[in-house]
């Protein structure tokens, strides 16, 4: 009897500092800033753990009975703390800082009543002094056991859901095994192992559950209706509808919203193609949704456009699905339209096709891999597709955000012998976006445009050609593949706009 | 016996149970096959009586040995406009330690793999790459531009240390203000030796190393360990004695008690070399490793001499002045394995760029060349490729790098074959994983690399990156694995510039010798001087004129 309570001991104080790690870390992991983090949810559980032990005088009668209640309770809550709190944080993150406390609270009261209870338990088998030894020993070493394996086994290969249901486990059994020891002194037995075996389903059922469970809060971190989601081998692509609003997320990054992509994709296609009356072939890199196409698509001079975009889960989605198919106005299924779904990396470097137009429009250069596309060994690459005076145009992030980055990439493209001609326009749900023109020629911007637009107008698109002050040249280096610039220039600049 | 050696030992040891009793249930070992350098060939050198001579031929050259420090003597030669010279390789491919393999997915290393950015004096290396169209413009100019394609790609290297990678290889983790002072002075060091040079205005640490100055006090670096040296000096960091180690091991198969500080040194601080579009630290590197130097080379010969290359031919014994050809003093005799005969070769001079562990079982009679030969130890390696169906699983931090090492590793880490491919996503994958045994001596290393069976290393190696890369068994459909038991001279102290190397490095007259082994360290710049430097020799005594490469 008393080896089980030291025992519990151990298992409890293992418990109990596992709660707290995981409000820590699941706190820095949401709202950043670990330091601010883990300091007050330490504090914060410290105090209530004291709390909960100034309550326990209040407990006078019934110790065992009061006791697998608290375990039963501190598993409960303690188990479902990591997966409520993620729950609650993807719905709105204003009520969780507040629920996070609660919840650390609660468990720090309860997980405060522990000890002083089963230390009044164990009065009558030892001596004071062995008591208070004893206790606080194993107290102490459970700590010491989950400090270590929390970060070298829990999180690394169970994550923190996984983890907290794992510690309710450990509790709930405490509980159990407390009312099989306990079972003939206990007045309401039957009830206490209802409520035990209800909570040991319970967290066991959310265990297995748990990986269900990561990717339900992952729907919820959308708060639009999602019309359509799947993992590719390249990207997870999400597509979202509130009212007549279509988005496209990839990797949770948003791509489009039908509201405003038209600015986008015109700014990105006419003052490059209406400056080019004779252009028959066409080549887009990257630009799945189409998009681009149906704008290229609306010059009847255009002969042949070839897609070469890496995913053909994008590919066939955006020609298949209905309200897709109506955003590109079916520009996949064109007869003038060839889509390959390769690297286009690979796709350059086997083919000698020469063309009139080129469209770029590689995602942000937010890592090495996606930086490769933006370096100078790939303009060059470029350079040898465009016909003799063929226009590139290249999809160059926001001049105003990440002003470096964008003029690094007009240096780089000036590196490789092209002449660089930037561009910007407004795309409400992005901001100021940036676009360069490359040719082996002065860019002279065209008189009028030949195709319907709905934002573009002659007169208007001068003044994209003028950078306010806030927007003009910046120095830069070059970006190339041995340096790598530019993912330096984008990482630091974004992380000054998204605080 | 310190307590890395004991556990590098014990690891050995290990791998040998480690087969019988690995649990069931996971994955098989992937396919693959256990290689070597022709072992069995030469090992008649040691074991067996070759067939006498039935044929004899006669050139005016003959080099034996066609790594990079043979190829480099008829590369040289072929330049000056002489082609009365063959070239011998007991292998049946040219490139020594510089081969590449190649499978589906991309070529891969079976050893070097990189060049540093080439230093102001290795004129040598800036004409070949110049001839290869990899340094444009004036081979001579301070910072050359290189083509892009072979600068490595960032990033360039990271390092696994504590679960997590890092940037960089010198340990991040517990670096406080007293270690940053350390690290600083070491890198001050290195700065300053980087820099100095003596009073004929010779580098102290110069590449290729015959051209580096010869005052006494710098000298005197080859008497002590590199371990030694910094402890001397008070630099005693935990972390940069791991990074210091790294290096001894990587380059020279030897740890930092091991080798030379002279050596460890001139790691550091020789490589000066600067580019246009590069940062200095940056390396030129292919998928194939330095085989594109190696085709580069063959390529040249061949345009300008035709073929003069003999593969599986081991030269097996040499008889120096006593042929009564007086044109022709040298005979070298070459076992041909697959016509199981002999062919006697008569030659006004031979180049030896073959390793010079061999010469004692060559040179028959010549005692003072056999003893200085007596003097070279060798390191020996494992190399691994592991074709790759997708990217394993990555732990967090620095994202994959061209090399990644592992901090608590018998191996070096691996290197990426794919890192240069112009491409976006990575599907598929080489990965070269090395390892020098360095942690038992040279003879024990090749007891191991004999007996043990490519099952026991296979598995050794998953288990080594199984720590990064938890699913790595999951997606390795092949691993291959070679063996070299004599992979690289080790510049242990006193080699360097002790009387053995100098003795053979100095040797004149008809046979003149050319191997990295004369600088005493593997690399291929000093390869390529050596071969350079004999070819050179060569024509200076057959009175053909010729520009000098070396200056």
């Amino acid at each position: 009897m008393k080896h089980a309570l030291l025992f519990s001991v151990f298992v409890v104080a293992s418990c109990g500092l596992a709660y707290e790690l995981i409000a820590g870390a699941l706190a820095s992991y949401l709202l950043g800033d670990s330091v601010t983090q883990f300091s007050t949810v330490i504090g914060a559980y410290l105090f209530a753990m004291g709390i909960g032990s100034w309550l326990s005088r209040y407990v006078e009668s019934r110790l065992v009975e009061r006791f697998i209640q608290v375990e039963l309770l501190v598993g409960v809550l303690g188990g479902f703390s990591a997966a409520g709190l993620f729950f609650l944080f993807t719905w709105s993150s204003a009520p969780f800082r507040v629920a996070l406390y609660l919840a650390v609270c609660a468990i720090g009261v309860l997980v405060g009543l522990e000890i002083p209870l089963i230390m009044r338990i164990l009065r009558q088998d030892l001596v004071f002094k062995d008591l208070v030894s004893q206790v606080l020993t194993f107290d102490y070493l459970g700590a010491l056991a989950v400090s270590i394996l929390f970060p070298v086994l829990l999180v690394p290969h169970l994550g923190l859901m996984r983890s907290a249901l794992l510690f309710g486990l450990l509790n709930v059994a405490v509980a159990l095994w407390a009312w099989w020891l306990f079972r003939a002194q206990l007045a309401r037995g039957g009830l206490l192992r209802v409520q035990g075996l209800i909570a040991l389903f319970a967290l066991l059922g959310a265990f297995a559950a748990a990986g269900v469970l990561t990717s339900l809060a992952e729907v919820h971190l959308y708060t639009d209706e999602i019309v359509h989601a799947e993992t590719s081998p390249y990207q997870r692509i999400v597509v979202t509808r509130w009212k007549d609003d279509l988005r496209l997320h990839l990797n949770n990054n948003l791509q489009f919203s039908s509201r405003d992509e038209y600015r986008y994709h015109e700014a990105l296609v006419h003052p490059g193609l209406s400056a080019l009356p004779r252009a028959r072939r066409v080549l887009v890199l990257g630009g799945g949704d189409g998009l681009a196409l149906r704008e290229i698509l609306k010059y009847p001079q255009v002969d042949s456009v070839v897609l070469v975009d890496l995913d053909p889960a994008m590919t066939r989605l955006f020609a298949t699905a209905p309200p897709l198919r109506r955003l590109n106005g079916d520009a996949l299924r064109s007869p003038r339209v060839t889509v390959v779904n390769d690297d286009a990396l690979q796709w350059l470097e086997r083919n000698d096709e020469l063309f009139d137009f080129v469209v770029v429009d590689f995602p942000d250069p937010s890592n090495f891999a996606i930086g490769k596309l933006y370096s100078s060994a790939f303009y060059r690459l470029l350079e040898k597709h465009l016909a003799g005076d063929a226009l590139a145009v290249i999809q160059s992030t926001s001049p105003l955000y990440a002003r470096q980055a964008f003029w690094c990439i007009v240096t780089t493209i000036e590196s490789v012998g092209l002449i660089a001609t930037p561009y910007h326009a407004l795309v409400p749900s992005f901001g100021e976006w940036g676009f360069v023109l490359a040719g082996r020629r002065p860019y002279h911007p065209p008189q009028a445009f030949a195709v319907d637009t709905r934002f573009l107008t002659a007169e208007t698109a001068e003044a994209m050609f003028d950078f306010p002050k806030d927007m003009t040249r910046v120095e830069a280096e070059v970006n190339r593949l041995n340096n790598q610039v530019l993912v330096r220039y984008f990482e630091q600049e974004w992380r000054q706009v998204i605080r | 016996m310190d307590r890395r050696r004991f556990l590098g030992a014990l690891a050995t040891a290990g791998a040998g149970t480690l087969a019988g009793c690995r649990r069931s249930g996971g994955p098989p070992l992937p396919p693959g096959e256990l290689r070597g350098t022709a072992l069995e060939v030469g090992h008649l050198l040691r074991d067996a009586r070759l067939a006498e001579a039935v044929e004899t031929r006669k050139v005016a050259v003959l080099i034996v040995g066609a790594g990079v420090g043979g190829l480099s003597a008829a590369w040289k030669l072929a330049r000056s406009g002489f082609s009365d010279f063959l070239i011998v390789d007991l292998e049946d491919e040219a490139g020594g330690n510089s081969r590449a393999g190649r499978n589906a997915v991309s070529a891969y290393p079976w050893g070097a793999h990189y060049l540093p950015l080439p230093t102001r004096e290795a004129t040598a290396v800036r004409e070949l790459l110049a001839e290869l169209g990899v340094l444009e413009g004036d081979p001579r100019a301070a910072r050359p531009v290189y083509d892009e394609r072979y600068l490595c790609a960032t990033p360039q290297e990271r390092l696994y240390l504590n679960g997590r990678w890092q940037e960089g290889l010198l340990p991040q983790a517990g670096v406080d203000r007293a270690a940053r002072e350390q690290i600083r002075r070491f890198a001050e060091l290195v700065d300053d030796f980087r820099h100095r040079r003596d009073a004929s205005g010779r580098r102290a640490f110069a590449l290729p190393m015959d051209l580096s100055s010869r005052d006494a006090a710098l000298l005197a670096l080859d008497r002590v360990s590199m371990r030694d040296w910094l402890l001397s000096l008070g630099l005693d960091l935990p972390q940069l004695h791991w990074y210091v180690n790294h290096a001894c091991r990587d380059d020279y198969g030897a740890d930092s008690a091991t080798v030379s500080a002279w050596a460890g040194i001139h790691y550091f601080a020789c490589r000066d070399g600067e580019a246009a579009n590069a940062a200095g630290e940056t390396v030129l590197t292919a998928p194939e490793g330095n085989a594109w130097l190696v085709r580069g080379m063959l390529e040249s010969i061949r345009a300008r001499a035709g073929d003069r290359l003999l593969t599986g031919a081991l030269a097996h014994r040499v008889l120096a002045g006593e042929t009564r050809s007086s044109a022709h003093p040298v005979a070298v005799d070459l076992w041909l394995p697959t016509e199981r005969r002999t062919l006697r070769v008569l030659t006004a001079q031979l180049i030896w760029a073959a390793p010079v562990f061999l010469v004692p079982r060559i040179f028959a009679g010549r005692a003072d060349l056999q003893a200085a030969a007596r003097g070279f130890t060798y390191a020996p390696w494992l190399i691994a490729n592991l074709t790759l169906s997708r990217l394993p699983v990555d732990r967090a931090g620095a994202p994959p790098a061209w090399d990644n090492v592992l901090h608590d590793s018998a191996g070096l880490g691996y290197v990426i074959a794919t890192h240069q491919a112009m491409r976006l996503r990575s599907t598929d994958s080489v990965w070269t994983w090395y390892r020098a045994l360095d942690s038992v001596s040279p003879q024990e290393g090749r007891a191991v690399l004999r007996d043990t069976p490519r099952e026991v290393w296979a598995e050794e190696i998953l288990a080594d990156l199984e720590r990064p890369h938890p699913d790595i068994r999951q997606v390795t459909t092949r691993l291959d694995v070679y063996r070299n038991g004599h992979a690289m001279v080790r510049p242990l102290p006193g080699l360097i510039w002790g009387d053995a190397r100098q003795r053979l490095a100095g040797e004149g007259g008809d046979v003149l010798f050319a191997h990295a082994d004369l600088s005493g360290f593997s690399l291929f710049e000093e390869a390529q001087y050596r071969g350079v430097l004999a070819a050179e020799r060569t024509l200076r005594r057959l009175g053909v004129r010729h520009p000098t490469s070396l200056r």
